[in-house]
């Protein structure tokens, strides 16, 4: 929050304005006793006390404009304010680049805030312009690589004006930054999804990329949480693809015992038995040993949800030896 | 078993391995488990001298809460813009403590919260402010909490409907406000509001469950908006919406539950919002409350009662009482080292509730000493169960009188 403070030395109230003596200042109508009143400096009661009877009396003018400026600077998140300007802007026919520059002004000292993101996109809206989105966003990220507003907003544009085209470098950097960056590894599947698409040959493109990330460090969840995702698009499912299900046994057997290696393969086996296609690693058993192995030692803070999920395997086990019998009897 | 208290020697073995590939993910990570870790050894000291360790400040936090109700000190203007949202955190906190303020205060709430009921419908962040679905959601809430006649007729439903209708979108979608961006939290506000005051009507939600499926993520979580990381806060929008639309089997629940399990912190013990990102006391509610929410469903669809909700409800006591508590002053906070909040104290304890009660089924499990026990919430509309019923059946009672046409 930028200083409200009685500190501006050069700050004149709007009561001592001449050019508005004109107005009679609104205060702020709070009924006969005291509920959830801000302690407000007086900059800010003087500020919103004209904000008031601009609104009321729907002035639009340049000085309104210029007042809804101090009004925001007080409080970045007042959305009837923003909303006003926009009304302003619109009535006085304002120059929406100067407004742009606003803006970004805005947005560098509150990057983490609702309205100023908003404003923007309705600003590059009416432009038809997004030729700085990439950059302002970018810098966001720069500072802050998980912000989400600034990723929404950058997503809007990308979406809404076809700007791929440099994303998956980006997207890249970021990864190669932070490789735990889940906001990035989201981009990328935000990017495959909406315009590379999942073609096989991009599956496995995916597939190999996510695999070296995880040879790299076995304990990201980003990492396997998006190999999840591409499989979702793999024809062969999540058991089918064996690329990926010996890198994981490779992993296993090399005694590896990250949590989101054993869920992976309790869903490899899930999804084996729901396809009535279990073989001697993929099957209700393994899946039983896996999640009391997770239960009980390398996940123990998920252990109710271990074991549940062991329950439910532990039904299919029993169907899967009832299977067994029926078979050795059907032999004799 | 699944629910004992962990010793620090438990908890001290489940720092992060950062595998030696540093990045600015896991430092963070490192430095919040150190200081956690210190706070937790402490809170072992100080507990072999005192049992019935650890203690919630009951008083402490209600005093301040009750101040908060009236005045609030000037760090708090940039929330003049959510005073509606003050007055339903402060009442709900109260709730859960149950010590809520004297008749003649709530009459004041009252007419407060009237001051800020828009002629165009809905409720602004405060007087004259326009409507806002979060603010009205705010407003709506405390009104339910409050729950005399007074509160709930100073609700104006038929103008309430019409604002409804014009923050909606084509899609099904909501924006927050007229001109307004729009996401998900807009989807939850508007079906919250309209299933507590019984403006619902299929026509207003059409299609909106089948916009809100489309923000659940490959993650398994929901998003603000489709395309978009999970979040915690979406993930609780997401479900709850879908649960009050009664459309749950539209999305992938069992993918919605693995990644909110994945959620809860093995060392510190409260949840993150997000893969990868820092534990946060906020998200004990809306990633706790999604359990309870998941658990109706399950039992639902597998026609087997799950009774209890599947994660570790001790550890997620241990991190908002002995972590978040901001003592001697009162209230919680985000994580160690944050200053406290309004917000962060209504969610930590919303959360607090869930843990202890669970689905609500059988006994509650309460860390510390028995005293500690919070009020429950309805994990739909997190206002305590008995006040959500209440004022759905006085709004079923008592359809909105139609509005004198001068
Ligand atoms: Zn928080």
């Amino acid at each position: 929050m930028s200083d409200s403070g009685d500190s501006d030395v050069a700050w004149t109230y709007y009561k001592d304005r001449p050019e508005w003596n004109d107005v009679t200042p609104v205060p702020e109508d709070e009924g006969p006793n005291l509920v959830v009143v801000i302690a407000h400096s007086e900059k800010f009661v003087d500020v919103y006390d004209y904000f008031r009877a601009v609104l009321q009396n729907n002035e639009k003018s340049e000085r309104a404009l210029h007042l809804t400026k101090d009004a925001v600077e007080l409080n970045p998140a007042n959305y009837t304010v923003w909303q006003y300007r926009r009304d302003l802007l619109k009535a006085l026919g304002t120059d929406l680049r100067s407004e742009l520059d606003y803006v970004e002004l805005v947005i560098k000292n509150s990057p983490k805030n609702y309205q100023v993101w908003h404003h923007r996109r309705v600003l590059v809206e009416w432009l038809q312009d997004p030729s700085q989105e990439l950059e302002l966003t970018g810098d966001a990220l720069m500072q802050d690589p998980k912000n989400y507003h600034a990723w929404q907003h950058r997503q809007w544009a990308i979406k809404t004006f076809g700007l791929y085209e440099k994303e998956m470098d980006f997207v890249d950097n970021l990864i190669t930054d932070d490789v735990r960056n889940n906001s990035a590894w989201n981009q990328r599947y935000f990017i495959v999804n909406n315009h590379l698409g999942w073609s096989d040959l991009n599956v496995q493109r995916e597939i190999c990329y996510t695999l070296e990330k995880i040879k790299f460090i076995k304990n990201n969840e980003s990492a396997w949480n998006y190999l999840k995702g591409v499989l979702i698009h793999d024809k062969r499912g999540l058991s089918g693809n064996a690329v990926v299900t010996s890198f994981c046994e490779e992993l296993y057997k090399n005694k590896c015992r990250s949590p989101y290696l054993l869920a992976f393969i309790i869903d490899i086996c899930d999804e084996a038995i729901k396809k009535g296609e279990t073989n001697c690693l993929h099957n209700a058993t393994r899946a039983v040993e896996l999640c009391q192995a997770l239960a009980t030692k390398y996940d123990k803070i998920r252990s109710k949800y271990w074991n549940y999920m062991c329950e439910k395997f532990k039904k299919a086990q029993q169907e899967e030896e009832n299977n067994k019998e029926k078979a050795a009897n059907m032999d004799e | 078993m699944e629910n004992r208290i962990r010793c620090y020697e438990e908890i001290s073995s489940e720092t992060f391995d950062t595998e030696n590939v540093v990045t600015d993910s896991s430092s963070d990570q490192v430095d919040v488990e150190a200081v956690i870790l210190k706070i937790f050894k402490q809170f072992e000291k100080s507990a072999e001298i005192e049992p019935e360790f650890p203690v919630i400040r009951k008083r402490v936090h209600c005093q301040l809460l009750k101040d908060y109700l009236r005045t609030l000190p000037q760090k708090y203007e940039c929330l003049d813009a959510s005073r509606t949202w003050i007055v339903y955190w402060v009442l709900h906190s109260l709730s859960l403590l149950n010590d809520m303020p004297d008749a003649e205060t709530l009459s004041d709430v009252v007419k407060f919260l009237t001051l800020c009921q828009h002629d165009d419908g809905g409720y602004g962040g405060g007087p004259g402010q326009y409507p806002h679905l979060g603010t009205t959601y705010a407003a709506v809430n405390a009104l339910s909490i409050i729950g005399t006649e007074e509160a709930y007729n100073s609700l104006d439903r038929s103008s309430l409907q019409k604002f409804l209708w014009t923050v909606r979108d084509v899609d099904g979608s909501f924006a927050l406000h007229k001109g307004g961006e729009q996401d998900i939290r807009g989807a939850y506000c508007a079906v919250s509001i309209a299933k507590i005051t019984n403006t619902y009507t299929d026509a207003l939600f059409d299609k909106t469950a089948e916009w809100i499926v489309s923000c659940q993520t490959y993650e398994g979580g929901f998003a603000g908006c489709p395309g978009m990381e999970a979040h915690g806060g979406y993930a609780f929008c997401g479900i709850a919406s879908l649960a009050l639309l009664n459309k749950t089997h539209l999305c992938d629940v069992d993918a919605l539950l693995r990644w909110c399990v994945n959620r809860q912190m093995r060392l510190e013990g409260g949840f993150q919002g997000r893969t990868n990102k820092l534990v946060d006391g906020c998200y004990s509610f809306w990633l706790g409350a999604a359990f309870p929410i998941i658990s109706a469903i399950l039992s639902q669809e597998n026609k087997e009662l799950l009774e209890t909700v599947l994660f570790n409800q001790g550890a997620l006591q241990e991190y908002v009482i002995i972590c978040c508590q901001a003592l001697p002053g009162g209230g919680f906070i985000d994580k160690p080292g944050k200053h406290r909040d309004v917000y962060h104290t209504c969610y930590a304890l919303s959360g607090l509730s869930v843990a202890q009660h669970g689905t609500g089924a059988g006994d509650p499990f309460i860390v510390g000493r028995p005293s500690n026990e919070l009020n429950r919430i309805h994990p739909l509309y997190n206002v305590a169960p008995h006040l959500a019923y209440n004022a759905v059946h006085y709004f079923i009672r008592h359809p909105p009188p139609v509005k004198d046409k001068n």
